[in-house]
């Protein structure tokens, strides 16, 4: 119980940067500005299940979704081919996993149209040997190599820094005990690597919600995601009360179903493991 | 392990200190903070007055007029000098945002052209000096369309099916569709707004994509026949791909301004007004529309332009040709009307 | 031995699926057209004209000393916050945990908004030090949720047997905790970094006058077009880290291999 002062730091950050601002959205979501001052209303949440939000929403959730799947298809075996032994220089090969993130994320995106173009690069490449070009640009498609290429690293770095130091002589014992690499995996370094995943999926999942940009871009602004709607309230339509009500709506779905998933990943923690 | 802390806070300790001597070394001078759009400006022209007039310019960008509404609205910037659109403009007139300028304190604004003054955004002429104007139109690659395009209504055309670009903004592909129709670019009618949105949701199928700046590479690049482009933006179009032209469509377009306005807060008025009269005169005025490349309303700056450049219908279009022309206006609450016809042609 | 290099080929095919964009990006430094639509020939011009940029200059200073600091704060804040998250009961857990996704569930525009009302209202002036914060706000939870998978793996009995054998709990953490969390750590702290480096909508709402970041400095050109310049600071700036890293490699590969596995 000593360590309790560690958090300290932290919760005094915690309070200042996201409770007040958290219970400042709370407050813009109840409230309308009428001629007569503040008024408190539910008119807001309301607003929201309107058909079009909530198709909207839905296509947000799933779009994230797929995302997040394929970067954890993607990221695993990534994460174990860094954490395993097969090349010596696994700093150098994390450090340039990181590394094109730090390039601006409108410079990627625009390079990524260059290549998707209808004369851009992979279709200049399918006609040379003689393909027919394909239609790559503005589609769901698109937005989801976006939202997977940017958010891969999230994925991947806490899988490989879970999976990195798994104790070696727990595979071989299993390999001792006539395990085939299969079961070692399902029945030890998998389980053994959920926090990861979880970290994982969260960094991914929870941000690929709300971005608007890559939908913006590689959708050709034919996907309105959550994200652009909640953008459009703040800026251009100046409406920061439903704009307010609609994070809230989003920020209470999405964390009562990661509440489903810790749950999950509670069970799998301590039972796991043999 | 150790090395490795040491290394840390050691780093740490070296940028603080960097903070603290940089924000000590502070000259004497008066500070002009300046907001204006990004790379809209010949830096070299800063420079200038920074050296004849003994002020120190602190230029910070934005990329939407409604990034820096916000910010300014908010009280979230100290700046003296701004660089809004017409209709931004308007808005924040109405909502006590800004100050009356000084014109004596600007004697170069006699250089500004007289069709530029009054205009519906600043009516008395009390508050904005413009800074630069254009037109919004049809840019189209010519090896690529069969007919003549004239009119708003060829973007309506089945032929160029996912030929199309729009802009992914919605007051002006409403704009578009409200003209087409025949209607105010600035109708608040609900009716004739419902009208404009049947008709972008008709249209929908033939759209590409709905871009923003992006219009630019793919125009040049030949991604597509049609797109609604900006006329500044235009002019550099055409001159990267040849193939390209610009039209003002027949039912009449839109006129843009950006101008140079001093918010309320700004406690260098006078500085911020030698800036404007500095930025007036005909040598940096011709600097900058040089650079940046879109029209100027500077009548001395245009004088200097290329005789070919005056004659585009892109760049300088004749009076006569902007006849049924409007100004955006400040739309106020009937934004959110906007706002709901876009999300319902978006989420179709 | 198949095995290994079906490893190395899936390995081989993300890289080419990171960098195919950075690659583009840095051919097209060498363009001579503005535009991405055309090829008009090889130049150098973008590079001469990025070193006469003032603004540009000034934001790559801000947005690395930004990302640097924020990052590192995050890091040891977030490291702390961890462990002791990691020991605490189920409900404190719970809403702690929930209150930390807040920032990463949270859409940019109402974390940044929110932060300029919170700075506003309490009169802190915007700036420099406003945007630090809101960095570091963004960046801890991304921390967290890199070391906690660390700490949950931990052998709980590591710690307390340095204390039987008498060391103080600074030491034991020092000694026994951290190294064992290292690459978590490290993981947040890349990540942070990233984060930093590649937010525009926080950082906009969150500086004041005279403070900007390259990320600021670009999306305020994506109106007129975003110059070539930047293409050519992003290349430089990617040769640059290179070069560090083959400078580092060959530093390490010279010591001794147990310091290669530390981290």
């Amino acid at each position: 119980m000593k360590k309790k002062w560690l958090s300290y730091p932290y919760i005094i950050w915690m309070l200042f940067f996201i409770l007040i601002p958290l219970i400042l959205v709370f407050f813009y979501s109840i409230t309308i500005r009428t001629d007569e001052g503040l008024a408190f209303t539910l008119k807001q949440y309301k607003r929201f299940l309107e058909p079009i939000y909530i198709k909207v929403f839905i296509r947000s959730v799933y779009l994230a979704l797929i995302s997040t799947v394929l970067c954890l298809l993607l990221g695993y075996p990534m994460a174990m081919i860094l954490a395993g032994r097969d090349f010596k220089k696994k700093n150098i090969m994390v450090l340039l996993f990181v590394i094109p993130m730090w390039m601006n994320f409108l410079l990627r995106t625009y390079a990524w149209m260059t290549l998707l173009e209808r004369r851009g690069l992979i279709n200049t490449f399918l006609s040379f040997i003689g393909l027919p070009s394909l239609n790559l640009l503005y589609t769901q498609e698109a937005v989801v190599l976006g939202m997977v290429y940017n958010f891969l690293p999230f994925m991947v770095l806490p899988i490989y820094s879970v999976l990195s130091k798994i104790d070696r002589q727990l595979i071989e014992a299993a390999e001792d005990l006539g395990a085939n690499s299969f079961t070692i995996f399902r029945k030890i370094i998998f389980p053994l690597s959920l926090p990861g995943v979880t970290s994982g999926i969260t960094m991914v999942f929870l941000p690929a919600v709300t971005t608007f940009v890559i939908s913006r871009l590689l959708g050709g602004g034919q996907f309105t995601l959550i994200g652009n709607l909640i953008e459009q309230q703040f800026l251009y339509v100046g409406d920061w009360n439903f704009g307010s009500a609609i994070s809230m709506i989003m920020m209470i779905v999405i964390l009562l179903s990661m509440g489903v998933m810790s749950r999950y990943d509670k069970e799998h923690e301590g039972g796991g493991l043999w | 392990m150790k090395k490795r802390v040491k290394i840390l806070v050691f780093a740490v300790l070296l940028s603080l200190t960097i903070i603290l001597l940089s924000s000590c070394g502070k000259e004497n001078k008066t500070t002009l903070n300046v907001y204006n759009w990004g790379d809209y400006i010949d830096e070299s022209v800063i420079k200038t007055f920074e050296e004849q007039y003994k002020i120190k310019v602190n230029y910070d960008t934005f990329s939407t007029n409604e990034d820096m509404y916000v910010k300014i609205k908010s009280g979230g910037g100290n700046y003296d000098l701004l660089f809004p659109s017409d209709y931004m403009i308007k808005k924040m007139i109405n909502e006590g945002m800004l100050q009356k300028l000084d014109f004596n304190n600007i004697p170069n604004y006699k250089y500004i052209e007289e069709r530029f003054e009054n205009l519906d955004y600043d009516p008395q002429n009390e508050y904005s000096v413009p800074y630069m104007w254009g037109t919004l139109g049809i840019l189209y690659n010519k090896t690529m369309v069969t007919k003549p395009i004239t009119a708003w209504r060829d973007l309506w055309d089945e032929e160029y099916k996912k030929q199309i670009l729009m802009l992914d903004s919605q007051r002006d592909s409403i704009g578009i569709a409200l003209k087409m129709l025949g209607y105010s670019m600035n109708s608040k009618k609900t009716e004739e707004l419902e009208a404009a949105k049947q008709a972008l949701i008709k249209q929908k199928p033939l759209v590409l994509a709905y871009v923003g700046d992006d219009v630019k590479d793919k125009m040049i690049s030949g991604e597509a026949a049609l797109a609604v482009v900006w006329s500044g933006d235009a002019v550099y179009m055409i001159r990267e791909n040849p193939d390209l032209d610009y039209i003002l469509p027949t039912e009449g377009t839109n006129l843009w301004f950006d101008a140079m306005v001093i918010p309320s807060t700004s406690k260098h008025k006078t500085e911020a007004e030698k800036f404007i009269n500095f930025l007036c005169e005909p040598e940096i005025a011709f600097k900058n529309t040089d650079y940046i490349g879109y029209s100027t309303p500077h009548i001395e700056a245009k004088k200097m332009l290329e005789p070919e450049l005056l004659n585009s219908i892109a760049a300088y279009p004749k009076e006569e040709e902007l006849v049924n022309s409007e100004i955006f206006d400040d739309l106020s609450s009937v934004i959110r009307e906007y706002d709901r016809i876009w999300t319902e042609i978006k989420a179709e | 031995m198949v095995n290994r290099s079906l490893k190395k080929i899936y390995a081989i095919l993300i890289y080419l699926f990171l960098y195919a964009p950075i690659i583009i990006l840095v051919v097209f430094s060498f363009n001579a057209s503005k535009s991405r639509g055309t090829w008009s020939g090889f130049t150098l011009k973008w590079y001469l004209e990025l070193f006469r940029d003032r603004q540009i200059m000034k934001s790559l200073y801000y947005t690395m000393l930004v990302a640097i600091l924020s990052s590192l704060i995050a890091t040891i804040i977030g490291t702390a916050a961890a462990i002791s998250i990691h020991k605490m009961k189920n409900f404190k857990k719970t809403i702690i945990m929930n209150l930390t996704y807040l920032p990463v569930v949270n859409p940019d525009i109402v974390t940044g908004l929110s932060l300029m009302i919170l700075f506003i209202f309490t009169r802190f002036p915007l700036g420099f030090i406003s945007l630090l914060l809101a960095h570091i706000t963004f960046n801890i939870p991304y921390v967290i949720l890199s070391v906690l998978p660390k700490l949950k793996q931990l052998d709980k009995h590591l710690y307390e047997a340095a204390l039987d054998l008498g060391a103080t709990p600074w030491y034991a953490y020092k000694k026994v905790i951290l190294p064992e969390i290292m690459p978590g750590i490290i993981t947040g702290l890349l990540l942070a970094f990233t984060l930093s480096v590649d937010d525009f909508v926080i950082s906009f709402f969150t500086t004041g006058s005279g403070v900007s970041t390259l990320s600021i400095t670009i999306y305020s050109m994506a109106r007129r077009g975003i110059n070539p310049k930047i293409n050519a600071l992003s290349t430089l700036l990617f040769l640059t880290v290179l070069l560090l890293l083959i400078i580092v490699n060959m530093r390490m590969s010279g010591e001794s291999t147990k310091k290669e596995r530390e981290i």
